[in-house]
C-alpha cells in the first residue's frame, strides 16, 4: 500500500509518498514521477520519503527511471526524508552519492 | 529474529532478501503471474562450526518455473546507473549463503545468513 500526493512550494513539485515501495506499486510511483518531469516539465521534483519505511529495488528502479528523465530535461531531482531502510538499499545499490540527497524539505528546496 | 540474536540491520537485510527472491520468482520464473504457488520455509541453524557469529536463519523458497541458467544469477556490475537487475545484487549482499539448485520440476534457492556475535557487532 502506498499514497503519494503532491504539493506545489514556490517552483518546486514535491510528491510526499509513505508507505512501502515494492513491486507492486512502484509502477506508480513512476508514472506519477515520469509526468511530472517529461510532461509537466516541473524545474524541481523533490520526493518526500520520510513516511516510506521499506523500499525493494523496484523501487530503486523508479528512482533511478526519474533521475534519467529529469538530467534529459535538464531538470533536478531531490530525495529527502530517508529511512535506514532507504539510505540501506541506495547504499547498495551504490546510487546514493549519484542521487541529491538532502536531510530535509529545507534543504530540498534551497539546495 | 531478534532473538536469534539478528540486529535490526540485519533484520532488514534478511527481509530484503526474501523478498527480493520472492519478487524475482513472480517475475522471472512466473513472467508475472500471480497464481503460481511459491513455497517458502524458514528453520534456525546452530552458529558457524568455527564458533563464529551467532545463529544463523535458513530460508529455502520453491518455484515450478522453468530452470534458471546459474550464470544469470550473479547480479550486473553495479559501476552503470541503469534500472533493473539490482534484485540479485540485494540478496547476495544480505545474506552469508546464497544457493541455487533444480530439485525434479522445481527451483530451489536457499538462503542464510548468520548473526554476528555482539563482539563483532559495531557500536549503535
Amino acid at each position: 500500500m502506498i499514497k503519494i500526493s503532491a504539493r506545489r512550494v514556490d517552483k518546486a513539485t514535491i510528491f510526499d509518498v509513505s508507505g512501502d515501495i515494492d513491486m507492486s506499486n512502484s509502477p506508480e510511483l513512476r508514472k506519477a514521477l515520469l509526468h511530472e518531469i517529461r510532461d509537466a516539465r516541473a524545474s524541481r521534483v523533490i520526493v518526500n520519503l520520510s513516511g516510506v519505511k521499506y523500499m525493494d529495488s523496484s523501487g530503486v528502479a523508479s528512482l533511478v527511471e526519474a533521475l534519467k528523465a529529469s538530467r534529459d530535461v535538464g531538470s533536478s531531482l531531490v530525495l529527502f526524508g530517508l529511512s535506514a531502510s532507504t539510505r540501506e538499499v541506495l547504499q547498495l545499490s551504490r546510487l546514493l552519492k549519484v542521487f541529491e540527497v538532502r536531510d530535509n524539505e529545507e534543504q530540498a528546496l534551497t539546495s | 529474529m531478534g532473538v536469534l540474536g539478528f540486529s535490526e540491520e540485519e533484520c532488514r537485510a534478511i527481509i530484503r532478501a526474501v523478498d527480493e527472491a520472492v519478487s524475482n520468482i513472480m517475475r522471472h520464473s512466473y513472467s508475472g503471474r500471480l497464481d503460481r504457488p511459491i513455497e517458502v520455509s524458514c528453520r534456525s541453524l546452530r552458529r558457524r562450526s568455527n564458533g563464529k557469529g551467532g545463529q544463523g536463519v535458513e530460508f529455502l523458497l520453491f518455484d515450478r518455473g522453468p530452470a534458471v541458467d546459474p550464470t544469470r544469477l550473479s547480479g550486473r556490475p553495479l559501476d552503470e546507473v541503469r534500472c533493473g537487475g539490482l534484485g540479485l545484487h540485494f540478496i547476495r549482499d544480505s545474506m552469508d549463503r546464497v544457493e541455487y539448485k533444480r530439485t525434479g520440476n522445481m527451483n530451489r534457492l536457499r538462503l542464510i545468513k548468520y548473526a554476528r556475535s555482539s563482539k563483532q557487532r559495531p557500536n549503535p
